[in-house]
């Protein structure tokens, strides 16, 4: 939720903070990547098909893009497929691996918390005959790299887990994963949308075959995103059109977007080391402090194999919309699984699959930090939240 | 939650609830869940006698778990209450709270009807216990409450099931 619209601004509001700690869902665009586009209207402006200046241009600015991300993952640039979103790219590794291994088999093995557009792609090729396998999780949502092995089979064409997850933060063992399916002859596809330029990527040492990347999670413009496809794999286009991105992603690159995303890399690659150690002190200053604080939170997710910039809490006897919204109030943006808060009213898939039971995924709250997070932030929301906890406590029936 | 989702007045009760907490000595108290979501709201009433000799609500209080609608519905809903007499607070609807809101979210019209069906559980257990007529609606109400109560545990046993499929997969 943004901050409530109210039109004439008063002394308290004067007073009140903005403080973000929403980053997981979407990040500000760094200025120094607005910087490097502010001439792309005027100069970089044609289209990477046309065989004129304009075009070769702006195709200029496509390939220099291609080998910074390139660059980020350890890859060629040749094996970067640009997209216009981290649905799309997913949506492109899942049904595009399915459509063009159907001769192999039509069996693929998915996590349980990975993102509904890698959820929803696999259900719907399970509509279409494919058999989807879903693994299991601990109570920290880690995968077990041993019962990947078990469930390949000779018709296994694809293993799909995410390598950080979105909502608990808890990074899997994708190297392992990633070896076992290279040793049984199974494309790899990991969703790093929440991990690519916050946490290193290898995809060599790693054994990934298809990575999916998103521009506006760090701090590059929405619009754009990528999907890394290993030279060689077998591979279909979901959509038809022109030749663009290698005859897998035919449509106009949107290069204005595209050239950002890969400025944002450049930045986070640079920074990586320095702001995640950042982020990991705050990260660790605000779980310390809430559980000193706070009696009956919980942490959700791994505590250590967790992404420098995710916590999340379980909170007994505190529904999570309400929860957000006193923090709102307070100026503090962050978000949640609870069923009131989404459209199904139902709780998150990866609270559930994680072992927690309905009424206690409730409670969850999930802050994620970024480049702007700052020492004063983290000691406001923790003189904050004990107080709205409690408040939220003494209205509900299950307080002692 | 996108903005502008909740009206003014719905966040105006939602930040500073009227009447919440536990009534020492209620007369009635109604315990509801919310079917759909599985939130829990509970409503005290304290009975007295006006000059007519007509049983009125002289003093209402309610604790609950759930979202901002849920609460501010909670908060409303006592005051509409307050001071009326059993039979007509009887008569508040769903409707009548989200509109004393200014407006609920369809989404989240379902939280106010938790409000509503709080307060005829709490009159059901004054009359009940009390061994006083029970009207017949308030009677056909109550048995549909229960009934949505049992669907509630059922949906979370079902929610239970699901969670054991997907850990259990394979
Ligand atoms: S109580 Fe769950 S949506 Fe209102």
């Amino acid at each position: 939720m943004a901050k409530i619209s109210e039109k004439k601004p008063n002394k308290n509001q004067a007073r009140r903070q903005n403080i973000y700690m929403d980053y997981g869902a979407a990040t500000p665009v760094d200025p120094r990547v607005l910087k490097s586009l502010s001439r792309f209207p005027s100069e970089f402006f044609g289209n990477t098909m046309s065989l004129h200046s304009f075009g070769r241009k702006a195709k200029a600015k496509l390939e220099e893009s291609r080998e910074i991300l390139a660059d980020l993952i350890n890859a060629e640039p040749r094996e970067i497929i640009f997209t216009g979103s981290a649905t799309e790219s997913n949506n492109l590794a899942l049904k595009g691996i399915a459509s063009a291994n159907r001769q192999k088999g039509g069996h693929i093995i998915i996590s349980p918390i990975e993102h509904s557009c890698v959820k929803e792609s696999a259900d719907w090729l399970e509509g279409q005959g494919f058999e989807i396998s879903r693994l299991k999780v601990d109570e920290y949502g880690l995968v077990d790299p041993r019962e990947v092995k078990k469930l390949i089979r000779k018709d296994t064409i694809l293993v799909s887990v995410m390598h950080a997850n979105n909502e608990i933060g808890t990074i899997e063992p994708i190297e392992e994963i990633g070896k076992i399916c290279r040793n049984k002859g199974v494309y790899f596809h990991t969703d790093a949308a929440q991990s690519l330029g916050k946490i290193p990527i290898d995809v060599k040492k790693m054994n990934i075959d298809l990575l999916t990347g998103s521009s506006q999670k760090m701090y590059g413009p929405k619009g754009a995103a990528c999907l890394f496809v290993r030279k060689g794999i077998k591979i279909n286009p979901i959509l038809h059109g022109g030749g663009q991105e290698f005859g897998l992603r035919p449509a106009t690159v949107n290069v204005p977007a595209v050239y950002g995303f890969a400025k944002a890399g450049l930045f986070c690659g640079k920074e990586m080391r320095k702001e995640s150690e950042k982020l990991r002190k705050l990260r660790d200053k605000l779980i310390k402090g809430i559980k000193a604080k706070i009696s009956g939170a919980f942490l959700n997710g791994h505590p250590q194999k967790r992404l420098p910039n995710n916590i999340n809490f379980r909170f007994e006897f505190i529904e999570g919309e309400a929860l957000i919204a006193k923090l709102d109030i307070k100026g503090i943006a962050a978000s949640t699984g609870s069923a009131c808060s989404s459209e199904k009213l139902q709780p998150s898939h990866v609270l559930l699959a994680i072992g927690l039971a309905p009424q206690k995924a409730h409670g969850s709250l999930r802050l994620t930090l970024g480049r702007w997070t700052t020492d004063k932030e983290v000691n406001y929301v923790l003189e904050v939240l004990p107080e709205i906890i409690k408040e939220l406590r003494e209205i509900s029936p299950f307080k002692k | 939650m996108p903005n502008n989702f909740y009206t003014k007045k719905v966040m105006n009760h939602f930040k500073k609830p009227h009447n919440y907490g536990r009534l020492e000595k209620a007369d009635g108290v109604g315990t509801v869940g919310n079917a759909v979501c599985g939130d829990v709201m509970r409503l005290y009433i304290k009975i007295g006698l006006d000059k007519k000799k007509q049983e009125v609500i002289k003093d209402i209080k309610f604790e609950t778990f759930g979202c901002v609608a849920a609460i501010a519905s909670s908060s409303a809903i006592t005051d509409l209450a307050k001071g009326k007499t059993l039979k007509s607070a009887l008569k508040i609807s769903k409707a009548g709270i989200a509109d004393s809101l200014g407006g609920l979210p369809p989404v989240k019209m379902h939280c106010s009807l938790l409000a509503s069906d709080a307060l005829a559980e709490a009159a059901y257990d004054y009359l009940f216990s009390n061994k006083k007529e029970i009207p017949s609606d308030l009677e056909a109400k109550h048995k549909q409450i229960s009934k949505d109560r049992k669907r509630t545990e059922k949906k979370y046993k079902d929610w239970m099931e699901e969670q054991k499929k997907i850990m259990d997969k394979n």
